[in-house]
């Protein structure tokens, strides 16, 4: 049935990663309902990575820092350095261990048998961007999608929020961890007049104010849940930014066995019952923020926003909107629980339309390579300069509202010869002396076009064969 | 001698009662090699470092740490210039730089996205056009002659983006002419309405890259946090120097935009736009002194989404506002004091009690340098590069 050869290869591309050698004749038989199959409450797969907690790695990161400081304070006295320089052994040690988990992950989606899970779980962690670009949140984003994200995203849309918007990664990248209260104890504290006798102790000059940072409220509301059009305003923002003092990352006054770890603080929290969006939220703890956060998870204007976020990364840059209307329903339905949204869409007939309307992100492509030769990335060296020629380097987002996903982005002429320049490279040490035309087949199956194959089947050699079949125009989409 | 712009041209030619029809063609022919360089600061811009008010009685109150008043540049008793920005301050002496220090899009919603999709539509608000302006302008441009241009970095910005065809370069793998492939792609995209034309043009920039560069990129890697920063300024004057070397081939592009990220300054904004400002000013530099004797046909443009809070947050930094500062740079600049009002950070002059408040409209601006120095009419200015907005006049007299 050549329907179902076309279903087997829009559910291994569009839905997953991309189809490894043999993936669609395993698939052909049932391709909806080897999707559905990924659907699972215990939510996604996790990459085979360093078992470090986001709580090791900060801590880790802090006696880097005091390593460091160490380092200059006896540099500064004139003594000898130590015979290997702990400062570049720790961040040697940070690049290691990041990269591994970057590698681990794509090691995942090259080789799992569950694409549709994998890509499914790639969305939220995007739509929760943590980004590597600032030296706090450098390497805990890993840990972060391990801990917050993965285990979440097929359960209720409320807890993936809550475990994504209360997790140290999240506090440390959006600033909130610093954040206190303008009328909290915490900052009366510190605004106090300094004591007599403290003029002697030579103390470093105060740049850094105590206050707020409503830097998480904003992107909470504009990004990860109502959205800029949610009907919020800057009122909405600082109230919200008050409910949330207090949350904050653990640190040395806490003791050593909470470095790293999510802490409430109460001293730093702002004293007084808020209102968000018109409802008004009784003072109290870290039960106010909690109580706002599930109220936004809940808003018809989040599921929306999401639905319609959904769409365009699964379906096409500009989805049909009957599309959106229908994952809209299944979330308010079900209070956002995001097993069925997949289900949703899954199911819906507008998701199957023959022609491959979403152009490949760099990191898809680069997969989806990798599968269509039956390979897997070897470590962080062979993903990262090609993933940051193509603009998408790893774990680095250039701002909190994570990678777009739309092709005006990623076909820049620039880009494109780059695309080239790379499946050259990579050809030539992946087809060894495997038959391109097979691979084609078993990479796109009913999606390979005539002018693609016989142009592959007239290459003067495989590596520029299978070169070919990565920069075709039906390799390039989904 | 400073060229004749197009405007000038047409305003002296009407004057004697020639043909305007004929000499539009001369006076384009003439003045083709018009230049302009738009650089996107992206993440929100303080421009309340980047040109410090020293002569603001509120200024040092409002920001108490982070106010630049000692060590700023003085331009005259009312603004100074970050330290970091030393190339654009000797410009600015030279009357090669000007500031517009209240500067605004239209849009108020104070999100980094929201605002830099205005930013680069030139639209009325967000939503307004699904191109960017400068493209548009480079449209208006086409249509009168052969006319290219060129963004930079690895992903195509919106305000390049849209119906022009234009070019995209970065630094990184070079191609090889030899081989096969590239012109077996070529044969597959024939009916691929984006593979197509992107290879085309990638591969034809890349050849142009290939002169342009006259000096090796790859550099040491640094042996410490010093010689890092310092490598990224060489880094940034290295990238200017490459978008000057590709301005100045022949039938090379005569726009070009840049975007430099990491603005958002939330916290610790002290040291971070110290880092910033000098890789835009390293940038300026290596275009400025790359272009050599095109010089005096560039304009340089530098903007960013919105401002920040007129005072400090409670972690050393500053929160998303409104106005900012917006540089404009070129060899035929006209002298000149601020470009817009000054609206003062009194209490009572703040805009919703918390940032500097707007007195231009950033697309009035942009108006004045597609109008003189790229010679574009007023009309099609008003309708097809920033719609709707007659009621916008440009800013006038500055090339």
């Amino acid at each position: 049935m050549a329907d179902r050869d076309l279903e087997a290869a829009i559910a291994l591309t569009r839905f997953g990663l991309g189809a490894r050698p043999g993936e669609l004749a395993r698939v052909r038989s049932n391709p909806k309902a080897w999707l559905l199959d990924q659907i699972r409450k215990e939510g996604a797969d996790q990459p085979q990575a360093n078992p470090a907690t986001t709580q090791q790695r900060i801590a880790e990161f802090r006696d880097y820092g005091e390593a460091k400081k160490q380092a200059k304070y006896a540099k500064a006295n004139g003594e000898t350095p130590a015979e290997y320089d702990p400062v570049k052994m720790a961040q040697k040690q940070i690049r290691e261990e990041t990269g591994g988990d970057f590698a681990a992950r794509a090691q995942l989606g090259a080789t799992t048998d569950a694409g549709f899970r994998e890509r499914w779980t790639l969305f939220w962690a995007n739509h929760f961007t943590v980004s590597a670009t600032k030296l706090a949140t450098a390497t805990v984003v890993g840990p972060f999608e391990q801990e917050a994200i993965r285990p979440h995203v097929f359960g209720p849309f409320a807890t993936l929020l809550g475990a994504a918007e209360t997790h140290p990664a999240m506090l440390l990248y959006l600033d909130q961890a610093q954040s206190i209260g303008p009328d909290s104890p915490a900052a009366n504290f510190l605004r106090r007049p300094p004591a007599m006798g403290v003029g002697q102790i030579d103390v470093p000059k105060r740049t850094r104010g105590v206050g707020l940072n409503e830097n998480l409220a904003r992107e909470i509301l504009e990004l990860h849940t109502v959205g800029v059009d949610g009907g919020y305003s800057q009122a909405d923002v600082t109230e919200f930014a008050r409910a949330m003092t207090g949350l904050s990352v653990g640190g040395l006054r806490e003791g050593p066995a909470t470095i790293g770890a999510p802490v409430f603080r109460p001293q730093a929290h702002e004293p007084g019952p808020r209102t968000v969006l018109g409802t008004r939220y009784p003072s109290g703890g870290k039960e106010q923020a909690g109580a706002i956060l599930a109220d936004l998870a809940a808003k018809p204007q989040t599921a929306r926003f999401i639905c319609g976020k959904i769409a365009r990364h699964f379906i096409a840059d500009d989805p049909p909107q009957g599309l959106i209307e229908r994952l809209t329903q299944a979330w308010m339905s079900t209070n956002g629980d995001l097993g069925t949204v997949a289900a949703t869409l899954i199911s819906a007939p507008e998701a199957w339309d023959r022609r491959p309307a979403k152009f490949k992100t760099p990191y898809e492509f680069l997969i989806s390579s990798w599968r269509a030769a039956g390979g897997s990335p070897k470590d962080i060296a062979v993903l990262a300069p090609t993933l940051t020629a193509l603009g998408q380097k790893p774990f680095s987002p250039p701002s909190p509202k994570g990678w777009s996903d739309d092709a005006m982005s990623w076909a820049a002429p620039d880009a494109i010869v780059k695309r080239m320049a790379w499946a050259q490279k990579f050809a030539d040490r992946a087809t060894a002396d495997r038959d391109p035309n097979i691979l084609a087949a078993e990479a796109l199956g009913a999606q390979l076009q005539p002018a693609t194959a016989t142009m592959i089947a007239r290459a003067e050699s495989r590596p520029e064969g299978l070169a070919i079949l990565l920069m075709s125009p039906e390799f390039q989409r989904r | 001698m400073n060229a004749l712009t197009r405007r000038q041209a047409l305003t002296s030619a009407a004057a004697f009662g020639l043909s305007l029809n004929l000499l539009a063609r001369t006076a384009y022919a003439a003045t083709s090699s018009q230049k302009l360089v738009f650089i996107n600061c992206r993440g929100a811009m303080d421009g309340l470092s980047v040109s410090p008010p020293i002569g603001d009685a509120d200024y040092s109150a409002l920001r108490g740490g982070l106010a630049i008043t000692d060590n700023a540049l003085k331009l005259d008793s009312h603004f100074g210039l970050h330290p970091a920005l030393a190339s654009v301050y000797t410009l600015a002496q030279a009357g090669q730089a000007r500031i517009a220090p209240a500067i605004a899009t239209p849009d108020r919603a104070r999100s980094h996205f929201e605002a830099q999709d205005v930013l680069e539509s030139g639209a009325g608000g967000v939503y307004g056009a699904t191109s960017g302006w400068l493209n548009r302008a480079v449209g208006a441009l086409q249509s009168q002659g052969k006319f290219s241009a060129l963004s930079i970095g690895a992903t195509a910005p919106l305000v390049l983006r849209g119906p022009a065809a234009v070019s995209s370069w970065s630094p990184g793998a070079l191609v090889n002419p030899q081989a096969r492939l590239p012109s077996l792609l070529m044969d597959l995209y024939r009916d691929d309405p984006l593979l197509g034309p992107a290879l085309a043009r990638g591969l034809e920039t890349e050849t142009m890259a290939q002169d342009a560069m006259r000096e090796d990129m790859t550099a040491a890697p640094p042996a410490d946090l010093k010689a890092y920063a310092k490598q990224g300024q060489d880094a940034a004057r290295k990238l200017g120097d490459t978008v000057a070397g590709f301005m100045k081939e022949s039938g090379g592009p005569q726009i070009a935009a840049i975007s430099l990220d990491g603005f958002d300054t939330h916290a610790n904004q002290l040291g971070l736009i110290a880092a910033r400002l000098g890789n835009l000013d390293a940038v300026i530099d290596g275009i400025q002194k790359g272009l050599g004797s095109e010089w005096p046909n560039t304009v340089v443009l530098v903007a960013t989404e919105f401002g920040r809070t007129a005072r400090a947050n409670g972690t050393g930094g500053t929160d998303h506002g409104t106005a900012s500062t917006a540089l404009i740079l070129g060899g035929s600049l006209k002298r000149g004091g601020i470009i817009g009002d000054w609206p003062s950070l009194k209490g009572s002059a703040l805009f919703e009690n918390r940032d500097l408040a707007p007195t231009l409209d950033m697309r009035a601006l942009f108006k004045g340098v597609l109008a003189d120095q790229m010679g574009l009419d007023r009309k099609v200015l008003d309708t097809a590069v920033f719609p709707d907005s007659a009621s916008v006049a440009p800013v006038s007299s500055l090339v």
